[in-house]
């Protein structure tokens, strides 16, 4: 390595990211650790329905604790920067109006293209910093050919995060390392006890980490109580796919594609939830066989590994961040709306997630389901 | 890398002397000041020559002088030991938390609290504290200088509005002490709290003064320590150390320690002012203490400003941190009037005894340059400059 880099390593205080800044660090770079703070875990404790105890993880002292202690451990400067009132705005409020208009939103995406990618690296390089480090499970590279910032997926596929990265630009991916791209979680884990972190066995983190317990249907109860505003009512009929009512529902949030619980109704065979109409408040259900479609729409696209599609392009797409990503042809159809057509029917394309496009392990871009 | 710290109103450097004075009373002088023995007189001895320092610091008798772990204790035990269920008490919103959260607290236990504003310089309109009295009034607390800002507050006419209401005055002088002189009498409080390590002594001591005849319920339940005020050992080495910051701060004022101070504050400030453009201090056109620069400047995070400064070995301060170490918006610079960006955009330089006019002129070097880089990459600032 030439003349040490100064990173800006984003800290959340886990096992990954920790590791990142250790690793980093022993290669002789300057480190500095950043935690952003996003969300006060108190703030909604004690509203109706809500634990009195803080059990979220966001930002929560613990893992500002964990976090600081690494970086003491290994000896870097570490701060918290805090980016609450920018969260709220462009990733809580926008979480509760997708849910509340009969969408599934996906906040990890809208916090790293509005939050980690862009507030922290603007913080990073004001700081001093050349880049920002995060503990994903990715890879960026430089691609002479085609003179382009690529994203590729990690070596161990099953902790794959591309999916909540297509969002970075090109300005973003060149300022942006993932170091633990080539490696395994047992292989990370083992170089956070090599390194001697403490919190080498911290388990993973997997829910919404605003949203305590998981149970985000509350959260949005909360979160318009505490500003004084009341749950719009988006109560509405249960209605076939031929459009026959067959019963009434509590609220269109409560509903996501492919739900088969909690519908209230009941037939000999089982029903799903098919679609949500925002506008008439209609959740339309029907047998698992209406759950499969070929195509969807994307609308506000990110391209990655191309600067425009000028002819359809095969790729494979996921449409949730479990889902094995399927063959289908990419077409543009507007100035950022793409249709994709797959070559087998999936199941619950659900509006509000986001559509992936891959060329084998490159992110060739995304976008959000209409 | 060179480091210069510029925050003393966070806290401040125990001076040498002091520490020279206390450092026997963790091994040589080791005595419970409670004990009847010869350790104990000589450290009881000690504790009582301390006590006689902070006093004359503050123009007040010994037996007025209680010694706490520090400022926070202080305010506490002045705001819960003099108010009861139903009183009414009236504060700023530019108080300290030490003062603010004690309040929130009394209004749990059936207190009532009215906060009066400030202007947008940060003063205090006594006027407003004359209209909040009421006949339930029982307690009316205002600091003498804001730990932000600086500015100091019309402590001398508010105590004559509380003199005359017949309602007790408690100020919070952490900020002030050592500063400025203090003097209770003139001021016309019945209690005051101080802090030992904003005035060079160490971290975990502090002292209120109580008028004498003033009752007061203690904070803690024990020994009859200080008069039953404050039971509890004491910390004989702190309340040493406190006493020795006192007798230095007042050799300080007779050698004019404070109108140097404000000279290197006001090159300090005027150097920034004159070299960075869409900057000014917060509180300008009020009265503060010496050694304080509030300064905000324009399309800047203050958060990302004082990260920047710390790498490069200059350490200053903005807002009031939460508990994640996260920078809040200042309550002092919102009460003032100014909106979350102005005030997000302010950071508090502080300067104490020990910091000199070569540390000055580096200061002046590195903030004009941070400013410039954290501008450059603001998405705010460019977007301004280009419309």
């Amino acid at each position: 390595m030439s003349d040490p880099r100064t990173i800006a390593v984003a800290m959340s205080g886990g096992v990954d990211s920790s590791t990142v800044a250790a690793m980093l660090r022993a290669e002789g770079n300057n480190i500095i650790g950043l935690t952003m703070q996003l969300w006060n875990q108190r703030r909604l404790a004690g509203y109706e329905g809500m634990p009195e105890k803080v059990t979220g993880r966001c930002c929560s002292l613990d893992d500002v604790y964990d976090a600081r202690r690494v970086a003491q451990h290994i000896g870097i400067p570490y701060y918290v920067v805090n980016h609450e009132e920018r969260f709220e705005r462009d990733v809580v409020r926008p979480f509760v109006a997708e849910y509340l208009s009969g969408r599934t939103p996906i906040p990890c995406s809208l916090c790293n293209n509005h939050l980690k990618f862009d507030q922290l690296l603007v913080v990073a390089r004001q700081i001093g910093a050349d880049c920002v480090a995060t503990g994903h499970y990715a890879r960026v590279g430089y691609d002479d050919a085609r003179g382009r910032w690529l994203l590729k997926r990690p070596a161990d596929h099953s902790k794959d995060q591309t999916y909540f990265l297509f969002g970075l630009t090109q300005e973003q991916l060149a300022h942006t390392l993932f170091p633990l791209g080539e490696m395994t979680k047992p292989q990370v884990r083992e170089l956070a006890r090599k390194h001697g972190l403490a919190l080498a066995e911290k388990p993973d983190s997997q829910e919404i980490c605003f949203v305590p317990g998981g149970d985000y249907k509350r959260f949005i109860d909360a979160y318009l109580a505490e500003d004084g505003e009341a749950l719009p009512d988006t109560a509405g009929e249960l209605v076939t796919a031929n459009g026959e009512v067959i019963g009434e529902h509590s609220g269109i949030h409560n509903f996501t594609v492919g739900q088969r619980k909690g519908l209230g109704v009941a037939t000999g065979s089982p029903l799903y939830v098919i679609q949500i109409n925002g506008a008439d408040k209609q959740v339309v259900v029907g047998g698992d066989e209406l759950l499969y479609s070929r195509t969807l729409r994307a609308c506000r696209v990110n391209l990655i590994s191309v600067d425009d599609l000028r002819e359809p392009m095969p790729v494979s797409v996921k449409i949730r961040h479990r889902h094995e990503a399927a063959a289908a042809m990419l077409e543009k159809i507007g100035p950022d709306q793409f249709l994709v057509t797959f070559d087998q029917p999936q199941r619950a394309i659900t509006p509000g997630q986001a559509a992936v496009f891959y060329d084998d392990e490159i992110v060739v871009g995304g976008g959000w389901i209409e | 890398m060179r480091r210069i710290y510029l925050d003393n109103n966070a806290t401040t450097p125990v001076l040498p002397e002091v520490f020279q004075t206390m450092s026997p009373y963790f091994g040589e002088h080791f005595g419970n000041a409670s004990s009847i023995h010869h350790h104990g007189q000589e450290t009881r001895a000690a504790v009582e020559r301390a006590r006689d320092s902070v006093a004359m610091l503050l123009n007040c008798r010994a037996a007025e002088i209680v010694f706490t772990s520090g400022g926070t204790e202080a305010d506490n035990l002045a705001l819960s030991g003099l108010t009861v269920g139903g009183d009414h008490m009236i504060t700023s919103t530019v108080e300290h938390h030490a003062v603010l959260n004690a309040c929130k607290h009394l209004e749990e236990t059936g207190c009532e609290v009215t906060h009066v504003p400030v202007d947008g310089r940060g003063l205090v309109d006594p006027d407003d504290v004359r209209r909040a009295l009421r006949p339930n009034t029982r307690l009316i607390s205002i600091m003498i200088a804001n730990n932000e800002t600086g500015v100091l507050q019309p402590v001398e006419e508010i105590g004559r509005i509380a003199a005359e209401a017949e309602v007790c005055f408690h100020t919070d002088a952490v900020q002030a002490a050592g500063k400025v002189p203090i003097d209770v009498k003139r001021i016309g409080c019945h209690v005051l709290s101080i802090s030992g390590h904003k005035m060079h002594a160490p971290q975990g001591v502090g002292a209120l003064y109580l008028r004498k005849g003033t009752r007061l319920q203690p904070l803690f339940y024990g020994g009859r320590h200080e008069r039953s005020r404050r039971a509890g050992t004491e910390n004989v080495p702190g309340i040493v150390a406190l006493g020795k910051a006192a007798e230095l701060a007042m050799q300080g004022f007779d050698r004019g320690d404070d109108r140097k101070m404000s000279a290197l504050r006001d090159r300090l400030e005027q150097g920034i002012l004159t070299q960075v453009e869409d900057a000014g201090v917060n509180g300008e056109g009020a009265l503060r203490v010496p050694n304080t620069s509030s300064l905000y400047f324009g399309d800047i995070d203050g958060e990302a400003m004082v990260i920047s400064l710390d790498l490069k070995g200059l350490a200053v301060s903005t807002g009031a941190a939460c508990s994640s170490g996260a920078i809040e918006p200042s309550h002092v610079l919102m009460a003032m009037g100014q909106r979350v960006d102005r005030a997000r955009a302010s950071v508090r330089f502080s300067i104490g005894k020990q910091n000199t006019g070569d540390e000055i002129d580096i200061a002046l070097a590195l903030v004009p340059e941070t400013v410039a880089r954290l501008r450059e990459l603001s998405p705010v600032h460019r977007k301004t400059v280009v419309s």
